[in-house]
C-alpha cells in the first residue's frame, strides 16, 4: 500500500485529537502537559508531510520554530508544575483553583 | 479685559477666596484678627468696583460701552455671549448695588463677630454681588437671568444661613422653610420671566437688548401684551408684589445685613430695572402699563397696611420694602420709568440705613425683635437713634429728605398722567407710611425702657456705626440728583437717565400745581407722623390687638389663604398620590430591575468554575461550531 498525503493528514489529526481530549479530561498537569505535546507534535507532522509532498523546505523549516518553542515551554511549564507541588503537595488540577472568585 | 470685566469678576474672586476660608474653619471666638482679614478682604472685593464704576461714572460720556468676554454658547442663529454694557442706567444700578454693598459688608464685619460661619457669610454675600452685577450689566436676557437665578441662590442660602434657628411664620419653623418659601415664590415668577424670554426669541430669535429693543416694531399688540405681562409676572416674584410679596416677610429669618443688602436695596429691586431696561417695550403696550401700575398701587397700599400692625422691627420694615417696592412699580406702570429709578436709588440709602439700625438694636438687646419689648434706646444708642430717625424721617416722606423728593416725583407724576384714583391710594399710602414709620421708632427709641432689665444696651462699635452715618447723611440729601422741577428745571438723575431707558412725553405740571401737590404731600407726611407720634408717645406695654388690627397683625390671613388654597392640596397630593407612587411603582420597578439582575448573575455565576479546563472545554466546543459552521457554509 502506497502511502499518501491524507495518511499522515488523519494520523496528524488524530493525534491532535487524542491530545485535545487529553487536555480537556485529564486531572494531572503532568499528563496534561504531555498531551499538549502531542497536539504540537501532531501539527509537527503534518507540516513535515506536507512539506515532503509539496516539495517546499518552508514546512520542516516551521517545524524547527515549534519545536524551540515547544521545548522552551517544557523548561517553563515543568517549572511552575514542580514549584505547584511544592507550595500545595498535589498536581492535581481540581485542587488547584486559585481564579475561583 | 477692561475695568467693566475686572468690577464683575472680582467679587466672583472674593466669594471664592472667601470659601476657601470657610474650608479650614480657622475662624474661633478668639481669631478675631483672621475675622479681619476675611471680612475687610471680600469687603475690599466690593469697594474696589465702586471705585471702577466710580471713575466710570467720571467719565461717563452718556454712550453705551460693551465688554464682551466670549461666546457663552451658540445654537443656530442663537448666539448668548458673556457680555456686559454699561449705560447711564446699568452704571447707576451697579453704583448702588457696590457702593450700598461695601457699606452693608464693612457693617457686617461687625455684626457677624463671633459667628462661625463667618467666612460663608462673605462668601454668599460676595457671591450674590457678582450674580446681581450680571443681571444688571448683562446685554442679553440670557446672561441677565442666569443674574437673576444667581440673586435668587443667594437670597435662598443667606435667609437659611442659620439654618438650625427656629422661625416663627404660617406653616414655617425653621428659618430653612423661610429660606425654601422664598426661593418656590421666586421660581414661580421666574417660571413666567422663561415663559416671556420664549415669546421674545419665537419672535425675533435673539435675546439681547439691542436686537430686542431695535426690532421691537415685530411684535403684535397681543404679543407684546402677554410679554410685558409674563415679564411682570416675573418681576411680581423678585421684587414680591401682589400675588408673590408673601415671601419677602419671612426673609426676614436672615442675618440683619441681608435684609439691608438683599431684600431692601438691592435684590428685590432687580424687577424695576428690568422693566426700566425693556422700558420702549412696554411703553408701547398700555395695558400692560395698567396692569402694572394698579398692582403696584394695591400692593403699596395693602403692604402699608399690615405694616401698621406689626410688632417685629424687621417685619415692619419688610412690608414697608413691599410697599415702597410697590410706589416703584407704580411710577413704572404711569410711564415715569425715571422716577421708579430715583426711588430706587433713595429707597436703597434710607431702607438700608433702617435695617442696619434695626440690626444695631438687635445686636445691643441680644436678639430680641418685639419692639413691644424695646423702648428708650434713644439714650443707650445715640448714634444708631440719630441715623435711624433720619432714615425714618426720608421713608415717611418728611420734606427735603431724600425720600420726600422720589416719592413726590412719583406722586407728581402719577398726577401729571390723569391717574387721579391712583394718585389719591398712593397720597393715603403715603399717610400709612408715615404712620408706621414713626410709630416704630417711637416705640423703639422713646418712651420708657420695657426690655428685660438684665439687658444693658450699648452702642454698637464704630465698624457698625461708620455705615450708618454714611447712609444716614445719603438719605438726608440723596434727593439733590432728583430735585423737582420748580426748584430745578433740569432734573439731575432724569436727564442722565435718559440716554437709556424710554421717555414718556406728557405735558408738564403748571408750577403752580406742583407746589401745591409738593405742599400736599408735605402735609400729608407731617401729619401721619404727628398722629402716630401723640398715640404712640404715651402707650404702655401693649395688649393683643382687637378687631381690624388683628386682622392686619394677622396679615389679611393671606399667608392662611396660600396655605390652604395651595400648599395644604399640594402637600395632600405628594404625601397621598405621588409619594406612594414613587415608593412602590417607581421604585418598584427599578429594585425589580436590580433583583432581576441578580437573579441572573446569580444562575450565571455556576459557569465560572474557576477550573481552567472547562473554560478550554467551552473554548473548544465553540471552536468546533465555529469550523463546523464555516465547512457547513
Amino acid at each position: 500500500m502506497h502511502i499518501e498525503l491524507n495518511h499522515y493528514l488523519w494520523l496528524s489529526a488524530f493525534m491532535f485529537t487524542v491530545g485535545v481530549i487529553g487536555v480537556l479530561v485529564r486531572r494531572n498537569a503532568i499528563v496534561i502537559f504531555m498531551c499538549i505535546e502531542l497536539m504540537l507534535n501532531a501539527v509537527n507532522l503534518s507540516f513535515v508531510a506536507f512539506s515532503h509532498f509539496l516539495s517546499d523546505i518552508q514546512g520542516q523549516m516551521m517545524v524547527f520554530f515549534v519545536m524551540t518553542v515547544a521545548a522552551a515551554e517544557a523548561a517553563v511549564g515543568l517549572a511552575i508544575v514542580i514549584s505547584l507541588f511544592r507550595n500545595r503537595q498535589t498536581v492535581n488540577i481540581d485542587e488547584i483553583n486559585l481564579l475561583k472568585g | 479685559m477692561n475695568a467693566i470685566s475686572i468690577a464683575v469678576l472680582l467679587p466672583l474672586a472674593g466669594f471664592l477666596l472667601s470659601s476657601l476660608f470657610s474650608l479650614t474653619k480657622f475662624i474661633g471666638h478668639h481669631e478675631s484678627g483672621k475675622e479681619k482679614l476675611v471680612g475687610f478682604l471680600s469687603t475690599s472685593m466690593i469697594a474696589i468696583p465702586f471705585g471702577l464704576f466710580a471713575t466710570l461714572f467720571a467719565s461717563f460720556s452718556g454712550e453705551t460701552q460693551t465688554a464682551t468676554l466670549y461666546e457663552w454658547f451658540a445654537a443656530g442663529t442663537l448666539s448668548i455671549k458673556i457680555s456686559y454694557q454699561l449705560d447711564s442706567l446699568s452704571l447707576l444700578m451697579a453704583m448702588i448695588v457696590t457702593g450700598v454693598g461695601s457699606l452693608i459688608h464693612l457693617y457686617s464685619i461687625g455684626y457677624m463677630h463671633g459667628d462661625e460661619g463667618f467666612a460663608r457669610f462673605f462668601a454668599y454675600l460676595n457671591l450674590f454681588i457678582f450674580a446681581m452685577l450680571n443681571l444688571i450689566l448683562a446685554d442679553n436676557m440670557v446672561l441677565m437671568f442666569l443674574g437673576w437665578e444667581g440673586v435668587g441662590l443667594c437670597s435662598y442660602l443667606l435667609i437659611g444661613f442659620w439654618y438650625d434657628r427656629k422661625f416663627e411664620g404660617v406653616g414655617i419653623t425653621t428659618t430653612t422653610d423661610a429660606a425654601n418659601k422664598a426661593f418656590i415664590m421666586n421660581r414661580m415668577g421666574d417660571f413666567a420671566m422663561l415663559a416671556a424670554m420664549f415669546l421674545i426669541f419665537q419672535k425675533i430669535s435673539a435675546l439681547d437688548y439691542p436686537t430686542i429693543l431695535s426690532q421691537k416694531e415685530l411684535f403684535d399688540s397681543t404679543h407684546l401684551f402677554w410679554i410685558c405681562v409674563l415679564i411682570f409676572m416675573g418681576c411680581t416674584g423678585k421684587s414680591a408684589q401682589i400675588p408673590l410679596y408673601t415671601w419677602l416677610p419671612d426673609a426676614m429669618a436672615g442675618p440683619t445685613p441681608v435684609s439691608a443688602l438683599i431684600h431692601a436695596a438691592t435684590m428685590v429691586t432687580s424687577g424695576i430695572y428690568l422693566i426700566a431696561r425693556l422700558s420702549p417695550l412696554f411703553v408701547m403696550s398700555p395695558d400692560a402699563m395698567n396692569v402694572i401700575a394698579i398692582v403696584g398701587i394695591a400692593t403699596a397700599f395693602i403692604a402699608a397696611t399690615i405694616g401698621l400692625a406689626q410688632n417685629d422691627i424687621k417685619k415692619v420694615l419688610a412690608y414697608s420694602t413691599v410697599s415702597q417696592l410697590g410706589y416703584m412699580f407704580l411710577a413704572l406702570g404711569v410711564g415715569a420709568f425715571g422716577s421708579a429709578i430715583f426711588h430706587v436709588t433713595t429707597h436703597a440709602f434710607f431702607k438700608a440705613c433702617l435695617f442696619l439700625g434695626s440690626g444695631s438694636v438687635i445686636h445691643a438687646l441680644h436678639e430680641e425683635q418685639d419692639i413691644r419689648k424695646m423702648g428708650g434706646l434713644a439714650k443707650a444708642m445715640p448714634q444708631t437713634n440719630a441715623t435711624f430717625l433720619v432714615a425714618s424721617l426720608a421713608l415717611a416722606g418728611f420734606p427735603l429728605t431724600a425720600g420726600f423728593f422720589s416719592k413726590d416725583d412719583i406722586l407728581a407724576k402719577t398726577f401729571e398722567s390723569g391717574n387721579y384714583g391712583l394718585w389719591g391710594i398712593g397720597l393715603a399710602t403715603a399717610f400709612l407710611t408715615a404712620f408706621y414709620t414713626m410709630r416704630l421708632y417711637t416705640l423703639t427709641f422713646l418712651g420708657e425702657a420695657r426690655y428685660d432689665s438684665d439687658k444693658h444696651p450699648h452702642e454698637s462699635p464704630a465698624l457698625m456705626t461708620l455705615p450708618l452715618w454714611i447712609l444716614g447723611a445719603l438719605s438726608l440729601i440723596g434727593g439733590i440728583i432728583g430735585l423737582p422741577a420748580v426748584i430745578q428745571e433740569q432734573n439731575g438723575i432724569q436727564s442722565f437717565l435718559s440716554t437709556s431707558i424710554a421717555s414718556v412725553q406728557a405735558h408738564h405740571l403748571e408750577h403752580a400745581t406742583e407746589w401745591i401737590l409738593i405742599a400736599v404731600s408735605s402735609l400729608v407726611a407731617i401729619l401721619g407722623l404727628a398722629v402716630s407720634f401723640s398715640i404712640y408717645s404715651k402707650a404702655k406695654a401693649q395688649g393683643e390687638p382687637e378687631g381690624i388690627l388683628a386682622v392686619l397683625s394677622r396679615k389679611y390671613y393671606i399667608d392662611e389663604l396660600y396655605d390652604a388654597l395651595i400648599a395644604k392640596p399640594f402637600q395632600a397630593v405628594s404625601t397621598r398620590l405621588l409619594a406612594p407612587m414613587d415608593n412602590r411603582v417607581l421604585e418598584g420597578l427599578v429594585n425589580g430591575i436590580g433583583s432581576a439582575m441578580v437573579g441572573l448573575g446569580s444562575v450565571l455565576k455556576q459557569w465560572q468554575t474557576g477550573v481552567a479546563q472547562n473554560y478550554a472545554l467551552v473554548i473548544t466546543i465553540g471552536l468546533i461550531l465555529l469550523v463546523g459552521y464555516i465547512a457547513l457554509t
